[in-house]
């Protein structure tokens, strides 16, 4: 039997993207979380966090809102891009950066307020700006644990099934994921290309795990 | 030169009760000493002066530039204010070698300076050889030199030194001293030392602030303030006094003479200025400052009988412990010679010096 590995493809390139965009926007908001005081600082990392809570449906229906094409952000994609955000696999990425997203922000959080301060002080005493703190201090000797959350946001948006099936459809060859490549399978009676599909997968999320355990005790890095 | 005046209160908690610090100080080349117990605001005033902490009114100068002033609202950030500052646990960034430690300091000069200042840093406080390990990989002794460099590698106008003994054996101790005093000699930064080891003010200290609760309770040469205490207080704080409740019972300006009554005994010192007959006064004599006998017959003057409850072995001298009395219980420094010379007597007095008899 021949395996269509798109979706498994498609997958990881919608994981590796969202990941990455969650990486950029989860430190920045975890620098600020970290080191700003500000009201309603809590109510910014309790939104943030939501998605964590809230049923994929409920999320895929505010996505649908914020981003569809009657929306305001979705005509502006219209009009920019040429062409609708929503049903193409853009909007996969937005549905698995709403999971990788607090996941990332939540340790790299914690991750940074750990950083005994000591450091950042003696890095202000010596003159060096909030820029030069973070990237040649605090965030060196945060690395590891937030490169262990940035591998548990890659699993954890590899697999969304709900939100991904609301904002980006389940159309085969362009916006199916392995998720719903394996419910499609399941649902026609394909066995044998369902478990194909759930070992490769299970694999991949089985080597990130033992992967963000090894990268998270800090060892070696004080 | 460093000038402060601060201000800084923190309302009580449900774990802590309130705080103020509130102390006016300046401290010219040297070493200045910041002595007090845990909690009296020593930590918190280097903090201020480092920028650390906002302080709620005041004024910091260093040499000319305003560090803080609360009523213009100046308050500069910490990377302005051109302050060594020597951590408590070193705060060496783990993530980088000693040289690499140094270089960030350094960073905002130009490449060849820097590389130069790097190297003359590393070679003057003997870091060449770790230079390129990392604090954990390194002796405590390298950590220790490597984050005095770093802190002297900007041109400090200040270096702030907070606690840098604590917690070290007594050779890494003895050795960062000797660094301290280089320090001193070769820089002319002003330092001010935070410390609660007393002897530490005397290794390096030429004016010695007291700290209680938050303020300055006496300032002066560690020697004068431990000849002369200004209140029961700071002779509490140094801990190294026998203080006895006592009551003036004479007063001769013309022959600078008094006596005091201790407990059942009368002793005799100089005029007592400032005090009147009467009075109801601590007599505040150091161990080091008594001495002992065996005792035949009657007591002369300033001698008081004494019981001696148990001798304590130093590795210098032995503290004798002795009751006397309804005055309660004095205790006695003897160098060991002297105590294995007397240590089978039965009998002794205390001998008080007439001369240097203070009273609070």
């Amino acid at each position: 039997m021949a395996i269509d590995w798109f979706p498994l493809w498609l997958s990881l390139e919608v994981a590796v993207i969202s990941t990455a965009l969650a990486l950029a926007s989860g430190l920045w908001l975890a620098y600020i979380l970290a080191n700003r005081d500000f009201r309603g600082k809590e109510v910014l990392d309790a939104a943030v966090t939501l998605p964590l809570v809230l049923p994929p449906t409920v999320l895929g229906y505010y996505l649908l809102v914020v981003i569809g094409r009657a929306s305001p952000l979705g005509k502006l994609w219209e009009v920019v891009f040429g062409s609708p955000l929503v049903f193409t696999w853009k909007a996969a990425v937005v549905a698995a950066l709403l999971h990788a997203l607090p996941l990332l922000v939540k340790s790299a959080r914690a991750a940074l307020e750990s950083v005994d301060r000591s450091y950042a002080r003696a890095a202000r005493n010596l003159g060096a700006s909030e820029w030069r703190l973070f990237w040649r201090v605090t965030l060196p000797l945060a690395r590891r644990s937030i490169l262990a959350a940035t591998a548990l946001a890659f699993a954890r948006s590899l697999g969304d099934f709900g939100v991904t099936l609301m904002v980006a459809g389940n159309i085969p060859g362009r916006t199916q994921t392995v998720a719903l490549a394996i419910y499609d399978a399941v649902e026609s009676g394909n066995g044998a290309l369902a478990r194909t599909l759930v070992l490769v997968v299970s694999a991949v999320a089985l080597a990130i795990l033992a992967l963000a355990n090894r990268l998270s005790p800090e060892i070696g890095a004080r | 030169m460093i000038r402060a005046r601060l201000r800084k209160v923190y309302p009580p908690r449900p774990d802590s009760a309130e705080f103020a610090l509130d102390l006016e100080f300046s401290a010219a080349a040297g070493v200045t000493v910041l002595f007090g117990p845990s909690g009296s605001g020593k930590t918190l005033t280097l903090d201020s002066i480092a920028g650390f902490v906002r302080p709620d009114e005041g004024r910091i100068l260093l040499d000319d530039e305003i560090l803080f002033d609360g009523a213009a609202g100046v308050h500069l950030p910490p990377q302005a204010r051109h302050c060594g500052y020597v951590f408590q646990n070193y705060a060496l960034f783990p993530n980088m070698t000693l040289r690499q430690n140094l270089e960030f300091a350094a960073e905002r000069r130009p490449r060849l300076e820097r590389h130069r200042r790097v190297n003359e840093m590393l070679d003057r406080f003997r870091l060449t050889e770790a230079a390129g390990r990392r604090p954990h990989e390194v002796s405590g002794g390298q950590r220790q030199r490597c984050s005095i460099a770093r802190a002297l590698i900007v041109a400090p106008k200040v270096l702030l030194l907070d606690e840098p003994a604590q917690g070290l054996d007594a050779p890494l101790r003895e050795e960062l001293y000797e660094v301290l005093r280089q320090v001193r000699a070769d820089f002319q930064t002003p330092m001010l030392l935070v410390t609660h080891d007393l002897d530490e003010c005397f290794e390096l200290g030429e004016e010695m602030l007291i700290l209680r609760e938050g303020k300055i309770v006496q300032t002066g040469p560690p020697r004068k303030i431990l000849d002369q205490p200004s209140n029961l207080d700071v002779a509490r704080l140094l801990g190294a006094f026998n203080l006895l409740p006592a009551e003036i019972r004479a007063l001769d300006p013309g022959r600078n003479t008094s006596r005091v009554q201790m407990g059942e005994f009368e002793l005799e010192g100089p005029y007592l200025p400032g005090h009147f007959k009467g009075d109801r006064v601590t007599v505040c004599v150091r161990p080091e400052q008594l001495g002992v006998s065996t005792r035949n017959g009657r007591p002369g003057p300033n001698q008081i009988p004494a019981e001696l409850k148990r001798a304590v072995e130093k590795p210098h001298l032995v503290r004798m412990e002795f009751a006397v009395g309804a005055a309660g219980s004095v205790q006695v420094d003897l160098p060991l010679a002297e105590y294995e010379r007397l240590r089978e007597n039965k009998e002794w007095v205390i001998h008080f010096p007439a001369a240097s008899l203070r009273v609070l």
